[in-house]
């Protein structure tokens, strides 16, 4: 609790918190950036690929070392879950699969960490704002779900053809019989296809981003339960246990949360892809 | 908590990192799992087949070992047979033997009986001619007695 006190007591704390270490690169709130989830996001995806990577290179079909054996089990249960869902044979999807759960179970457990230690430490180093959770930034879950979705589409053209995804833009889903009909009902099979293409990526982001958002919240909130508290004050010392027993109780939660939210948006991914490349 | 243009490195930098995977990683992982996989059925297999060709090796030597022991106790046979067939002609041929040594034996013993009796009977004869003359008191003339001397020593001979 470094971070409070000099911008007006608990609000201050909590809009301190939530305020990204930002650099402009151009006119307008559109061209700024937010280097503390870059700079996350880029130290996880590097110890990522560092221990996967190295892995890779070292692993054997002998007998496995236990760190091999852990990444084996996760690849061989992602390729299962891929084979299954995705019709066609590729390359790129179980890869990316393994890619999405792992980066974001690793920027989702920047969570578990204690909410001021690694702000209030960069604080001391004279940084003023940090925020460590990357996917509790928006423009890095929807970054991600827009790259799904070209996916998405790249994939849809690739194994279609573009004549027939255009073709099924206007004739999918309501099928009429009859050139009158498909004409007629061509605008309302577009809207409806734009609808369902446009929602995938905003629902895949602001599912994520709104449950580690609001996870970190509520650890912000927590941590306000003895904010300013004097040692001197009876309230501070009946809050500190509360404060221990729900911080306990949100972490165990969130565990879940953030290994949950890591497979859904993994999951959801390898089933649009699935969808894309199937015929309506 | 606005959208930025931070939004376009987070996602090249997750679509490389998925790139570096697939090309760097995934490949290897799985290539060994299915490596592992191969091997171990191929292992499995191997002691299958170990297992039924031991099988076999010992069906196999179970037969041989029936077979020299077979053999064996036929040798064995023919052996003590030869050897019993052995000591019956040698046997045979002692008793042959002996029984000769014993006939010849008997047979010089018998020769040997006629001989001393005869030499016997001779000095008895003359004993008895030269009793005969003392009893005649007179000197027999040899040449005029000579046949009836004879005479009578062949009997006592024949006697």
């Amino acid at each position: 609790m470094a971070a409070e006190g000099e911008s007006g007591g608990m609000t201050g704390y909590i809009k301190h918190h939530l305020e990204h270490l930002t650099v402009s690169v151009g006119e307008g709130p559109f061209w700024t950036l937010n280097i503390d989830s870059i700079f996350f996001k880029l130290g996880l995806a590097a110890l990522f690929l560092g221990v996967f990577l190295r892995v890779a290179r070292r692993s054997t079909s002998g007998v496995p070392g236990k760190l091999q054996c852990a990444i084996e089990m996760m690849v061989e249960g992602i390729d299962g879950i891929v084979k299954e869902t995705f019709p066609a044979k590729t390359k790129f999807i179980a890869p990316l699969a393994i890619t999405i759960f792992c980066l974001v179970f690793l920027m989702n457990f920047m969570d578990m960490i204690p909410v001021d230690l690694l702000p209030a430490s960069a604080h001391a180093m004279g940084v003023p704002y940090l925020r460590v959770v990357p996917t509790a930034d928006l423009s890095t879950t929807l970054g991600m779900a827009i790259c799904v979705f070209i996916l998405i589409q790249y994939y849809a053209i690739k194994h279609k053809g573009v004549a027939k995804f255009v073709g099924e833009m206007f004739t999918a889903p309501f099928h009429a019989h009859g050139v009158v009909g498909t004409i007629l009902l061509a605008p309302a099979n577009l809207l409806l296809r734009l609808i369902e293409e446009l929602v995938r990526p905003v629902s895949l982001s602001l599912r994520l981003f709104g449950n580690l958002y609001a996870g970190e919240l509520i650890f912000i909130l927590i941590a306000c339960m003895t904010l300013g508290g004097s040692l001197m004050s009876g309230m501070t010392w009946a809050m500190m246990p509360m404060q221990w027993i729900a911080g306990f109780i949100w972490t165990a939660f969130h565990i879940l949360v953030i290994t949950l939210q890591a497979f859904i948006f993994m999951m959801l991914t390898v089933v649009y892809l699935s969808m894309a490349v199937q015929e309506h | 908590m606005s959208i930025t243009v931070t939004l376009i490195i987070q996602g090249l930098a997750f679509l490389a990192v998925a790139w570096l995977v697939m090309k760097f990683g995934w490949p290897m992982i799985l290539g060994a799992i299915e490596e592992r996989q191969k091997k171990i059925a191929d292992g499995l297999a191997a002691a299958e087949k170990g297992q039924q060709d031991l099988a076999e090796a010992t069906t196999r030597a179970e037969a041989i070992v029936r077979e020299a022991r077979d053999r064996a106790r036929q040798i064995e046979d023919q052996a003590s047979k030869r050897a019993n067939d052995a000591i019956d002609a040698a046997r045979q041929t002692a008793q042959s033997e002996g029984a000769r040594i014993v006939d010849a034996a008997r047979e010089e013993a018998v020769t040997e009986t006629h001989r001393a009796r005869d030499a016997l009977r001779r000095e008895y004869g003359a004993l008895v001619v030269a009793g005969a003359a003392q009893l005649l008191e007179r000197e027999v003339d040899a040449k005029a007695h000579a046949q009836l001397i004879d005479k009578l020593a062949a009997e006592i001979a024949r006697g």
